[in-house]
């Protein structure tokens, strides 16, 4: 498998604050990719060093095989889709259209056009007049009908409501199947967009945290509830990501398939095996990372 | 979809039950990975796997050009894979809960012959 973007020991920092920290990764042709993680974790400042819009302190970083910096080949089969995109002042919807039309080659005018009619955006408006969510829907028209070979599109849906959200996932799945292109997803709202995605990076505090398959990850957890006592006998030798008490009795979420044997010894227990969602796992997983960072600093 | 668990094996069980309760019968046409993609909002490699896990069963096959079958005869392999799956899934977790209850073994067989009627 061809791999469009290669990242090895990339770091950035902005004076002690280390907002990129060792990372590496490879980002394969062709798959829908999730890039998870809380607010602040990283995921833009990574991102714009991926579209060079920003310098990485050290490392290194190859897209399409080359380096992305004033390199207009790499670029114009990039397109980034910015959670805050500015446009000059005097541009209106149709000024955004044409310009794109011009730099992505690919692009494809009658889909951009049925986009703008399903997104009902109007045409004539000067950008600076649409609303949060419209703006959002042009961000989304442009990443769609731009079919550029590298799609980033970075918190896509501020504003939008769930109806155009839900528009927006089955046009990019409609259009993805026909057109297969490398697509990455930005987000923190994982439980929408999980289904969509083939694969996951999540990063936490600069650094990559996981980076798999996305259903290898469902079903990699469970949880295991019922009196504090008996759910502690259970866990005696298993892999322990979160402990939640509520009285008595314990919830804990514990690394494996919760299916044959630990099942039949749970229920033979008396206690219950619930699903760990993957928004749930994500969360568990930071924490850890967290309390490993500060565990670090202190050593 | 719930998204605890895989979801290629979750496609998978949705054929299999439409399979056993005769929503797809045997020799007819599966729907496209892209027509599984966009109803259920899921990735097209995901959806692809899960036919692919069928595939790979034997229930279903490739027709070259044209698209995914079911196999003759898969209907019945499918029942006694899920034969073989029911005492462990619905019975022993009926007799589990029933205790819990203080339900006897007696009462629950009971509780069956009144469903059977009812």
């Amino acid at each position: 498998m061809s791999a469009v973007i290669e990242v090895n020991h990339l770091r950035k920092s902005y004076g002690q604050v280390k907002a990129i920290d060792d990372v590496s990764f490879q980002i394969e042709a062709d798959k829908i990719y999730g890039m998870l993680g809380r607010n602040g974790a990283g995921k833009t400042t990574l991102m714009h060093i991926l579209t060079a819009q920003g310098f990485a302190t050290s490392g290194d970083l190859k897209v399409f095989g080359e380096h992305p910096y004033e390199n207009e080949k790499v670029l114009r089969n990039i397109c980034f889709i910015k959670e805050s995109q500015k446009y000059p002042d005097t541009f209106s919807v149709k000024n955004v259209l044409d310009v794109s039309a011009d730099f992505f080659p690919k692009w494809d005018r009658d889909f951009a056009n049925s986009l703008i009619a399903d997104f009902q955006l109007p045409l004539k408006r000067n950008v600076k007049k649409l609303s949060r969510g419209m703006l959002s829907s042009l961000g989304i028209v442009v990443g769609l009908a731009s079919r550029a070979p590298l799609t980033i599109f970075d918190e896509p849906y501020l504003g939008l409501d769930a109806v155009a959200r839900s528009l927006f996932y089955d046009r990019l799945l409609e259009d993805y199947s026909e057109h297969p292109r490398t697509i990455i997803l930005s987000t923190h709202l994982i439980d929408e967009v999980s289904r969509l995605l083939e694969h996951v990076i999540v990063i936490d505090s600069g650094k990559v945290i996981l980076d798999e398959e996305t259903d290898t990850i469902r079903g990699r957890a469970y949880a295991v509830a019922g009196a504090a006592s008996k759910v502690e006998d259970f866990l005696r030798g298993k892999q322990v990501i979160h402990r939640e008490p509520f009285g008595g009795l314990l919830t804990a979420a514990v690394i494996g398939a919760g299916d044959g044997r630990d099942r039949h010894e749970a229920e033979g227990m008396g206690l219950e095996i619930q699903p760990v969602s993957l928004q749930q796992l994500v969360v568990h997983l930071s924490k850890i990372n967290q309390v490993q960072g500060k565990e670090g600093e202190r050593a | 979809m719930d998204d605890s668990r895989p979801i290629f094996l979750q496609i998978a069980e949705k054929i299999e039950n439409d399979i056993i309760e005769g929503v797809l019968p045997e020799e007819s046409q599966v729907p496209s990975t892209n027509q599984f993609a966009a109803f259920y909002q899921i990735n097209p490699a995901t959806a692809a796997k899960g036919v692919n896990e069928l595939v790979d069963q034997g229930i279903l096959y490739k027709k070259r050009g044209i698209g995914m079958f079911v196999k003759e005869g898969s209907r019945s392999v499918l029942i006694e894979k899920r034969k073989a799956l029911f005492y462990d899934q619905y019975v022993l977790s009926m007799l589990r809960e029933a205790q819990k209850l203080g339900i006897t073994n007696a009462e629950v067989a009971d509780m069956i012959r009144k469903g059977e009627n009812g």
